[in-house]
């Protein structure tokens, strides 16, 4: 079996006349991790949908082994000795990991009837090889997410992929998953199969990658060595120097005024999604939720704004039970919401981005008066939000939907930070945000935390919770593992990610 | 707040305990005592005759005779049995087995039918007869619902399936008249169906309108054209386009002699036993071979399947087409099997039916047959008791196949999880 040398030549990949990929070089040497490095929507998915067969190049080559090649489809990139891990898993839930492996490559005996046992066969081969520790007969959808993923990668193995894409492969795992996945591309490559591995986290690229390459607005920046500094790679992702660190000052924590206790939601199949929380938070103090998504972090928040069923326990702000209150009488009572997902939750794609802004203000002076609103008082309020949140936007009118996901979450930040607050609770506030707005809205979170509001940030994305975080709660499926103060080491985090207790005993 | 007082905070809600649905005990605790009242205690004092075996076959099996009466009493006493074990379930906290509901509809069913008989002019029927009937009439359905089973776990939903029928028993009358084969017109209802199902696939597929709609318009649009072609073509000139002629019975020696089940498996037309093995080659393809894992991969994740290399929009077209064919030759059991002539409309919506029967039937063939035998049985017990002459309107009895889908599909399916592609047409990217 030869290694596989894989070369791009001038890609470009236009939809309409917008470039998502443009004149794209890029050579993937045989036996090698290749990260492309790039913020999300630089181009880095397209390019390796290119790659994959999924879609057409508008232009360029592809050379196998300096072979010119052309894909009409994934069929005929995998004949290649290209597999692809996505980022989205690419599994049929209600099949069996055989019958994933399976798919499109069946062994079969006379007459196309299923074989499966050979798959079986083959799925234990590897999995031992590379202690996987996958039941072929597992059915996907009652899988965890990491052993998923090694089912992907077992797909690809069985096809004798020679050259690997990983799509944002640690973007769901825990950071003890995430080490472990890399460990599994070091064997891969100890195996002699490369990989293009495509992140956009520095942490993970800079301890497994052999050879980096930044992609801004679809086009390659340069190549670095993983020896680069993670100031000078944020930097060449975003095209300007970026501080990566923070720099806030510490806490001064006031009077604890937020206080959740003993905080159940009960899902429809009847298990505890959020399961007997208490916590509380100070004035002037971030409390950041930690966890691996689907730990209950999104039934945790919502009940806390009165927008999930079945909740028991007790939520008070400055005394005041929450719970049970219309979520108009939640927000009335001082708590600013930034949900988890603005495009579904927190804006309204095809208003403008002005009346975005007054969503939640909308009925009230200055912004109405009896049942007529007041547009100029609007467009005034919009002009200032624009400036003051640095919103890049065409103009005041233009509907929110079109604008970039950084602007978007701005403009969700800028309205639920516009009213005085007596508590602000974030959802991923920096989910899909380039860089450079990340540290825009962290500075706006600390200085929220500075003028005396308690904070909430959820966030599954660590670097974030440790960036932020005065406390750290960490959740897993649904219990509170242990709220630790900041600076705990990663490790002890990551741990606790997986169900393990700050002390070392298991929660679970 | 203090932390140590026991009592509930305020803005807490007490939460009942996790209890199964009581859907399932609740309504068969009604329905035991409806039939204990109206079965026992009001039921008709008559003895129902129910005959196993018929005059002519050559094993004779002696009738059921069950009196009226203490027969309903008996009935419902049963029924409230297991409707009591199903409410003691339900406050254990336990959901009722599977098998408890199914052998409630067999015991519930067979005091119907023991009520009806024994409350008829003419208090006896053929249980053979019944069976063999119920069977008749579900081939169509089976059909039908097949058609349906191979279009939706490959993604697309086929409303269509009554257009589908309707052409396929028009064109097997035409055909077969014009050529003076119903073989030949068995071949053309099939070719005919599958026309509709492609107008079906190429519009839903290619040009993404919405499958629902194409499949009314389908429908409408067949019994349009059909009812055209009847009234200016067949009416005018029934000699020449419009006396097919009836596939022949090929009784099987031997077993076709068998009580009940023998006319039922083995005294068919080419068309019923066409059926046995279209059920027996769908299932076994879809859940076997390689072709089905591929269907069901594109009905149940297409994008997974792409990336795999298999061409989605090409395997459900193919796949639509094939089930057009199906339910094509369902269509025309119609006009070869049941009578021999085509009227307007002549399909009279059991492709809805057998849509109903598909999903009452899981996505599943043989779930599907089983519940087209289902359908089958209460549109034959219409028809039987109005043979027999019973106190109970015709107009009511009429409703009977209707009702029986309306409860099987609304109350006995429960969270049964259609192919999760289904109805969503595949773009790429």
């Amino acid at each position: 079996m030869g290694v596989v040398k894989l070369e791009l030549k001038g890609i470009s990949k236009a939809f309409g006349t917008f470039y998502a990929n443009q004149d794209i070089d890029l050579v993937v040497e045989s036996g090698q991790i290749h990260c492309l490095l790039g913020e999300n929507g630089a181009g880095k998915s397209t390019l390796m949908n290119v790659l994959y067969g999924l879609y057409e190049p508008t232009a360029g080559q592809i050379l196998v082994d300096d072979q010119l090649v052309t894909f009409r489809g994934p069929g005929d990139a995998m004949a290649a000795g290209i597999g692809m891990v996505h980022q989205h898993f690419m599994l049929v839930p209600v099949f069996t990991v055989a019958e994933n492996v399976a798919l499109g490559a069946e062994p079969t005996t006379f007459g196309g009837v299923l074989s499966i046992e050979e798959t079986r066969k083959k799925i234990r081969e590897i999995s031992d090889k590379y202690g996987f520790d996958v039941d072929p007969d597992a059915l996907v959808e009652d899988l965890p997410v990491g052993v998923q993923q090694r089912v992907e990668i077992i797909k690809a193995l069985v096809r004798e992929a020679k050259v690997l894409i990983l799509d944002e492969p640690t973007a769901v795992l825990t950071p003890q998953e995430t080490d472990e996945l890399l460990d599994i591309m070091r064997q891969l490559k100890a195996g002699g199969t490369s990989i293009v591995f495509i992140s956009h986290k520095l942490r993970e690229v800079k301890a497994v990658s052999d050879v980096i390459t930044v992609i801004r607005r679809g086009k390659v920046v340069g190549d670095a060595p993983p020896t680069a500094s993670a100031t000078e790679l944020a930097s060449m992702m975003v095209g300007r120097p970026v501080s990566l660190s923070l720099n806030k000052a510490p806490a001064q924590r006031k009077e604890t005024t937020f206080v959740v206790e003993n905080l159940t939601v009960r899902a429809a199949n009847g298990t505890n999604v959020v399961d007997g929380i208490s916590f509380d938070i100070a004035q002037g103090e971030i409390l950041a939720v930690a966890g691996v998504q689907g730990n209950g972090q999104t039934e945790l928040t919502e009940a806390i704004l009165g927008i999930q069923d079945h909740v028991t326990g007790s939520v008070t702000l400055d005394g005041k039970q929450l719970l049970g209150l219309p979520v108009k009488d939640v927000l009335r009572s001082g708590v600013g919401f930034v949900p988890e997902d603005r495009t579904v939750d927190g804006l309204v794609g095809p208003f403008s981005v002005a009346e975005n802004l007054v969503l939640d203000l909308y009925d009230q002076a200055p912004f109405a008066s009896g049942i007529s609103m007041k547009p100029a008082k609007v467009a005034e309020h919009a002009k200032a939000k624009i400036e003051e949140f640095d919103i890049r936007t065409p103009s005041a009118g233009s509907a929110a939907g079109t604008l970039s996901g950084g602007n978007q979450q701005k403009v969700v930040m800028a309205r639920e930070l516009s009213r005085p607050l007596r508590l602000f609770i974030a959802s991923q506030p920096t989910r899909g945000v380039d860089v450079g707005s990340i540290e825009f809205l962290h500075k706006r979170i600390v200085a929220e935390r500075d003028v005396g509001t308690p904070v909430m940030i959820v966030s599954t994305e660590l670097d974030e919770v440790i960036e932020l975080a005065d406390r750290i709660a960490v959740l897993y499926k649904g219990k509170l593992v242990g709220i630790v103060p900041a600076g705990t080491p990663r490790d002890t985090l990551g741990l606790m990610m997986a169900g393990v207790g700050p002390e070392g005993g298991s929660d679970d | 707040m203090s932390a140590t007082t026991t009592a509930p905070k305020p803005g807490s809600t007490a939460l009942p305990a996790f209890r199964p649905s009581m859907k399932v005990p609740l309504s068969l605790g009604i329905l035991a005592l409806v039939a204990l009242v109206f079965f026992g205690f009001l039921g008709p004092d008559q003895t129902a005759e129910m005959k196993i075996s018929d005059a002519g076959d050559a094993v004779a099996v002696p009738a059921l005779m069950i009196p009226g009466q203490v027969g309903g009493v008996v009935f419902g006493i049963l029924l409230l049995a297991m409707a009591a074990y199903s409410i003691y379930l339900w406050t254990q906290g336990e959901r009722s087995p599977k098998w408890l509901p199914i052998a409630f509809a067999v015991v519930f069913v067979f005091a119907l039918l023991v009520w009806i008989v024994a409350g008829a002019r003419q208090p006896s029927i053929s249980l053979a007869g019944l069976v063999a009937g119920s069977v008749t009439l579900a081939v169509p359905l089976v059909f039908g619902s097949l058609s349906g089973v191979l279009c939706e776990r490959v993604g697309v939903v086929n409303i269509a399936i009554e257009g589908q029928l309707l052409g396929g028993a028009f064109t097997a009358a035409l055909v077969a008249t014009m050529t003076g084969s119903p073989y030949i017109g068995l071949i053309a209802a099939a070719a005919a169906g599958a026309a509709v199902s492609m107008v079906l696939a190429v519009f839903s597929i290619k040009y993404l309108v919405n499958q629902i709609i194409v499949g009314v318009v389908l429908n409408v649009l067949v019994s349009g054209i059909t009812g055209f072609l009847y009234g200016t073509l067949m009416v005018p000139n029934k000699e020449q386009f419009n006396t097919p002629g009836r596939l022949d019975i090929l009784p099987i020696p031997l077993l076709s002699d068998i009580p009940i089940i023998g006319p039922i498996l083995f005294e068919q037309s080419i068309a019923g036993y066409l059926m046995y093995i279209a059920v027996a080659v769908v299932w076994f393809g879809l859940f076997k071979t390689r072709w089905g894992l591929r269907v069901r991969a594109v009905g149940e994740h297409p994008q997974a399947a792409d990336t795999l290399g298999i061409n989605v929009n090409a395997t459900r077209f193919w796949n639509v087409t094939l089930g057009g064919a199906i339910a094509g030759i369902g269509g025309a059991v119609f006009t070869l099997v049941t009578i021999d002539t085509f009227t307007k409309d002549i399909s009279g919506g059991r492709g809805f039916i057998a849509l109903a029967a598909l999903i009452f039937g899981r996505w599943n063939p043989i779930g599907a047959f089983l519940a087209s035998l289902l359908f089958g049985f209460a549109y034959n017990l219409q028809s039987i008791i109005g043979i027999i002459g019973t106190p109970v309107p015709s107009q009511f009895m009429a409703m009977l196949p209707y009702l029986v889908t309306i409860f099987a599909v609304a109350g006995l399916v429960g969270k049964s999880r259609p192919p999760a592609a289904s109805g969503i047409p595949y773009v790429k990217g």
